[in-house]
């Protein structure tokens, strides 16, 4: 019976295409890859909120992919009406590029406009056969490390940065930070261009030894392959991620979606927001919700991109720009 | 009936008659016929051939649909018949049924001009429409996010009168129709030559203009090599994923041809889906390969009559 609903359902939707009413609206969400699931949870709750609050009916159609190049497509006239990208440096592009944003966006919202931070964790097989603990497991010769291409993926330059940070506070200099992080992409197969590309070569095709990768997605991979027993190593050091969101000021002017995309994204500051956001394995911003679900994260020292490396335009320069110290490494 | 008993003596004469009147002469040591060669070496290449094929081409076949159905025909239909699934292959048949009569409407007197006529330039018309196979289907739709995109020559031009190109259906059939663009021309030029332009000349000589020349007498001697040229152009136009998927935006519903729907399923652990949509992609593809056998077979049948 439900799969009939389903089939018809999804006939009308067929036969009648994009044919909308007046006060239905539509949002487009431009995400990096690993919040498919925690929006696909998300965008109906807020539908309901903003039926409840105003009558009007909202869709919010998803696109997902590596966050910079999600940034390249909103660039190139991907109508987005928000973005929820990896790091505040893809969002930055947006008004330095083409000024589709103030320079201030980071401003507009509460804890620099991030509703949800991470940290990046490792995931390993089984038993934890190599005996990774910590980040100086991964530059012994012999393990496979798997991570995306800090050039087209926001959480592969939190892997790297997060290296980097540990190898600096523990050989003292830049320099020992920068042998360490090559040390470390020698160890490194495969450079996918997004986290769920990493994720799935680790976990479907079953190369490497480890997986850096955010801690929603360590969470999420492990209870999508249940069976196979993938363990989470939290190491003793790791950096703070902030998955910063901002409306497309240029975009919804256009399409006259301002308040509907504005409260959209105060909605994931809410309660009901932050409660879903820990569901999908995200540390919640708001004080109240994190000291409820403090036993759903490991305690880890973590070092925020403003005190370690400057903010982030400072680090995309000195590391991730071309001709960067990443180019330097990773050339050979 | 036995059409083929009834025909085996003229084939035979058809073998037989120029060995005798040319005197063929084997090379020395060399076998006259491939059956001749030993048993096992005809054996060991056929079962090798049907080795990979089976391994290569028929169980990667059988494990979309295996995956598909892992979960039960029930799980099948609802991955099937979800609105974003449904999307995509409306989609799908959208830039199809538009780029391949585009194709058609081009190729056809592109082929026409080529094989017909000799022009200053017809060598540069031939390397323009062998394009599409020489550049990497990436580069292809990257062209057009230079053109059409915001930062590109037409962008801001295109936003000022609120002209949807890129990330929107437009964008997904034209990069369709440029990679698929060589299918039909290229099938009918070979055919168009090799049959010349007697036919042509004659009926002009009795009194036809240039329409009724092309749908008397060309278009019946070229419409077997149209049909399968519009078969594989059509077979690509479903299947192609790289330059679709730079013009895509990959908007869930919206702007995600079947391809593309595929691998957001197969990213999002949801492989009963993705392997669900790859099998009506592969019964596309099987479709359009018995088409293709059987066009192949009557213009056989066209041939021999």
């Amino acid at each position: 019976m439900k799969t009939s609903n389903h089939l018809i359902f999804a006939l009308l939707i067929f036969l009648g295409g994009t044919g909308a009413s007046a006060k239905n609206i539509q949002l487009l969400n431009v995400s990096y890859d690993p919040t498919r699931e925690f929006y696909a949870e998300f965008n109906p709750a807020f539908a309901a909120h903003w039926k409840a609050q105003t009558g009007d009916t909202v869709v919010i159609k998803q696109s997902h992919g590596g966050s910079g190049k999600q940034a390249r497509g909103v660039i190139d006239g991907l109508q987005a009406d928000v973005v929820t990208l990896a790091l505040a440096a893809d969002i930055d592009a947006l008004h330095e590029v083409a000024q589709l944003i103030p320079r201030d966006w980071q401003q507009r919202l509460s804890h620099n406009a991030s509703p949800y931070t991470s940290t990046i964790v490792f995931l390993v097989r089984k038993g934890n056969p190599k005996a990774i603990k910590d980040w100086n497991d991964l530059v012994q010769p012999g393990v496979a490390v798997i991570t995306p291409n800090p050039k087209t993926s926001g959480g592969a330059r939190w892997n790297y940065l997060a290296a980097w940070a540990y190898a600096r506070r523990h050989t003292g200099s830049e320099a020992g930070a920068q042998k360490f992080v090559a040390s470390l992409f020698k160890n490194v197969p495969v450079l996918d261009s997004g986290a769920r590309g990493s994720t799935t070569t680790f976990v479907q095709r079953g190369i490497g030894d480890v997986l850096l990768a955010w801690e929603n997605e360590a969470h999420l991979a492990q209870k999508e392959f249940r069976a196979e027993g993938y363990e989470i190593v939290v190491p003793s050091l790791s950096i703070l991620a902030e998955p910063p969101v901002c409306v497309v000021d240029k975009n919804v002017k256009k399409k006259g979606t301002q308040a509907v995309a504005q409260a959209y994204l105060e909605y994931l500051f809410s309660e009901e927001g932050q409660h879903l956001a820990v569901r999908h394995f995200y540390r919640p911003t708001s004080p109240a919700v994190a000291r409820k679900y403090a036993q759903n994260f490991p305690q880890l020292e973590l070092v925020t991109i403003d005190a370690a490396f400057g903010g982030w335009p400072q680090a995309q320069k000195t590391h991730f720009a071309d001709g960067g110290v990443f180019d330097q490494i990773y050339a050979r | 009936m036995d059409l083929t008993a009834a025909a085996r003596p003229f084939f035979n004469m058809a073998v037989v008659v120029p060995s005798v009147l040319f005197k063929v002469r084997p090379l020395a040591g060399a076998p006259l016929r491939a059956t001749q060669d030993p048993r096992w070496v005809r054996w060991l290449l056929t079962g090798i051939a049907l080795g990979f094929l089976g391994f290569f081409l028929v169980l990667p076949l059988v494990a979309v649909f295996g995956e598909a159905l892992r979960r039960g025909l029930g799980a099948y239909f609802t991955a099937v018949g979800d609105a974003d699934a449904l999307a995509s292959v409306k989609l799908t048949l959208i830039a199809a049924l538009i780029s391949v009569p585009a194709n058609v409407v081009f190729g056809v007197p592109a082929a026409w001009c080529i094989a017909k006529y000799s022009f200053r330039g017809k060598s540069l018309l031939i390397t323009l429409i062998d394009l599409p196979f020489a550049v990497s289907p990436v580069i292809s739709g990257l062209i057009y996010v230079l053109v059409f995109g915001a930062q590109g020559w037409l962008g801001p031009w295109l936003i000022e009168h609120d002209v949807k190109i890129i990330f929107a259906v437009p964008g997904i059939v034209l990069a369709t129709t440029f990679v698929t663009f060589p299918f039909v021309a290229r099938e009918l030029i070979p055919l168009m030559q090799a049959q010349g332009s007697e036919e042509e000349y004659a009926a002009i000589t009795l009194g036809a203009n240039g329409w009724q020349t092309f749908w008397r007498v060309t278009l019946p001697n070229i419409k077997w090599g149209l049909l399968y040229g519009v078969i594989l152009c059509n077979a690509r136009a479903m299947g192609e994923f790289g330059a679709v998927s730079v013009v895509s935006g990959h908007i869930r519903g919206e702007t995600n041809t079947m391809p593309l729907h595929v691998e957001i399923l197969y990213n999002e652990y949801n492989f009963v889906g993705a392997f669900a949509v790859a099998s009506l992609l592969a019964l596309l593809a099987l479709v359009t390969l018995v088409l293709k056998s059987i066009v192949e077979w009557r213009h056989a049948q066209a041939h021999a009559a």
